[in-house]
């Protein structure tokens, strides 16, 4: 463990792990309200939003989340001349929440949907039978009960989120796996403790969490 | 339960103001695409020079065909590698013997915890360290690919193994059957059927992180048909929106497929639940896969 004894090596491991932990919250934030909306335009009586969610999904979910980094980065700011803050790495960072978010809101969507669909349809029947509205029949009835269904995966969402932040890496911030090869790089006789250290640090946080949302899904499942 | 059962049926007042709300929002998309195609117009993106390439034969046979070929070869060797990857770590989760399922439920939930990218970088720039001689992209990206896959596709097999109704195995042990044979001859093959549709739907995934081969230089499609090719004709946004559009198409025809296998799996559970008597319809109808 001698290669983190030294002070500069364990900054740079902090560093980026705090990186990989602001990537991951303004991304989830931003993938939560979009990929809500989302799933709101596409069970929505408007066809025109219904098409604008089902296109999202469809292109956003089968695009390389590389692809996606890699444009925001080399199309939105090189080509385009779209910048987010003067700073260097915080443009960067904000180009990788923007790609982070606008991919993951597309699985958020698709879960939330999923959610929506396991809602028993006896639910919304009552609903439009007491006289409430769309809007008030998704927000008063059918979300809260669809939330509780969409616990787990977006579970796995958030936990698959956490470890895509790593690929904004592509783009030059000096996140976890940046870091890892450079600390490899200039320390050949400790590849293995590096290496453990890195993805020990993911396991540590995200199996856990892993296990906190199953047990969180379990306790709030609608008992039927 | 459908999208149309969380709003009445249209009368004509809700059918005129859907039609209002539709060309409202028809307008507002089509107000936003033109703003759009607008900056592109600004920054010259929609110069001819930018997009003559792809009408070139050189750019695809030099260029993109054989990216996407090795694209598709990485990630056919690392499906195979991970469908062979979650049987054995599935069937390990399953064993009676501790020694067995304890160190296969450490690895398994150690590399669905690990980013991809972390495991591809420590593959390609530490195991030469540890074996003195280089090792290839196409092995760093395929091993990074399975380890994480495999793992995936073990907790699927897993459920699939377990969701199959007891009475399966219990007959198989009632006419002598070791636990091997069993779960060999009984429940893995049905599982295996049972998660047809999931394992399709890994490969989407798997399809897609090969592009984290553009990272560490392995000459896959983002890395050859977009950096390359833009690097020679200067058309970035051009070559990415054309490659997206090749990875999206791919991955819908994979997912196609995949719902395709996924109603068929279940028409073929009902099927076998209505035959079975109704007590038992709950168990046999396979859970349905996100």
């Amino acid at each position: 463990m001698h290669v983190f004894a030294d002070q500069a090596n364990l900054d740079a491991y902090l560093s980026s792990f705090l990186w990989i932990l602001k990537l991951t919250g303004a991304s989830a934030f931003l993938a939560l309200v979009l990929g809500v909306l989302l799933a709101a335009f596409r069970v929505s009586p408007v066809p025109v939003l219904r098409g604008v969610g089902a296109t999202w999904v469809s292109l956003f979910r089968n695009t390389p989340l590389t692809l996606i980094v890699f444009f925001c980065y080399f199309g939105l700011f090189s080509t385009l001349g779209l910048s987010l803050a003067d700073d260097l790495d915080l443009n960067n960072y904000w180009l990788g929440v923007v790609g982070l978010s606008v991919y993951t809101a597309a699985f958020v969507c698709e879960a939330v949907r999923s959610g929506i669909n396991t809602v028993p349809a006896g639910q919304a029947e009552a609903a439009r039978a007491i006289g409430l509205t769309f809007f008030q029949t998704l927000r008063i009835v059918v979300l809260p009960q669809a939330g509780r269904a969409v616990v787990a995966p977006l579970g796995s969402v958030l936990i698959a989120l956490c470890k895509n932040a790593t690929i904004v890496g592509t783009i030059g911030l000096m996140e976890s796996s940046n870091v890892m090869k450079d600390l490899i790089n200039s320390n050949g006789d400790a590849v293995i403790p590096i290496f453990l250290v890195f993805a020990g640090t993911f396991a540590a946080f995200l199996i856990p969490t892993g296990y906190l949302f199953g047990w969180l899904a379990n306790r709030l499942a609608v008992k039927r | 339960m459908s999208s149309s059962v969380l709003y009445d049926h249209p009368g004509p007042r809700a059918r005129v103001r859907n039609a209002v709300l539709s060309v409202i929002f028809g307008v507002g998309v089509v107000v936003l695409l033109w703003w759009i195609y607008r900056r592109f117009d600004e920054a010259g993106q929609w110069e001819a020079r930018l997009w003559k390439p792809f009408a070139e034969a050189k750019t695809w046979t030099e260029f993109i065909l054989p990216a996407l070929w090795q694209t598709l070869i990485a990630a056919a060797t690392g499906m195979a590698l991970s469908l062979a990857f979650g049987i054995v770590f599935a069937v390990g989760r399953l064993s009676d013997r501790w020694w067995l399922r304890v160190p296969a439920g450490v690895v398994v939930e150690f590399f669905r915890a690990v980013p991809l990218l972390l495991m591809i970088f420590f593959i390609l720039y530490g195991v030469p360290f540890l074996i003195q001689g280089p090792v290839p992209a196409f092995w760093a990206v395929v091993v990074g690919l399975t380890l994480y896959n495999g793992s995936v596709l073990a907790e699927a097999f897993r459920a699939g193994i377990r969701s199959i109704p007891a009475g399966q195995s219990e007959a198989a042990y009632a006419v002598g059957m070791r636990k091997s044979q069993v779960m060999q001859l009984i429940l893995v093959p049905q599982a295996a059927r049972a998660m047809l549709p999931v394992i399709v739907s890994q490969l989407v995934v798997l399809l897609k992180d090969t592009a984290l081969g553009y990272i560490v230089a392995y000459p896959e499609l983002l890395q050859r048909g977009v950096n390359d090719l833009s690097a020679n004709y200067g058309n970035v946004v051009a070559a990415a929106i054309v490659v997206a559009a090749i990875y999206i198409a791919i991955n819908s025809l994979i997912t196609l497929l995949a719902n395709w296998l996924d109603r068929r799996s279940q028409r073929r559970a009902f099927r076998v639940a209505r035959r079975s008597a109704a007590p038992a319809a709950e168990q046999t109808v396979v859970e349905p896969q996100g």
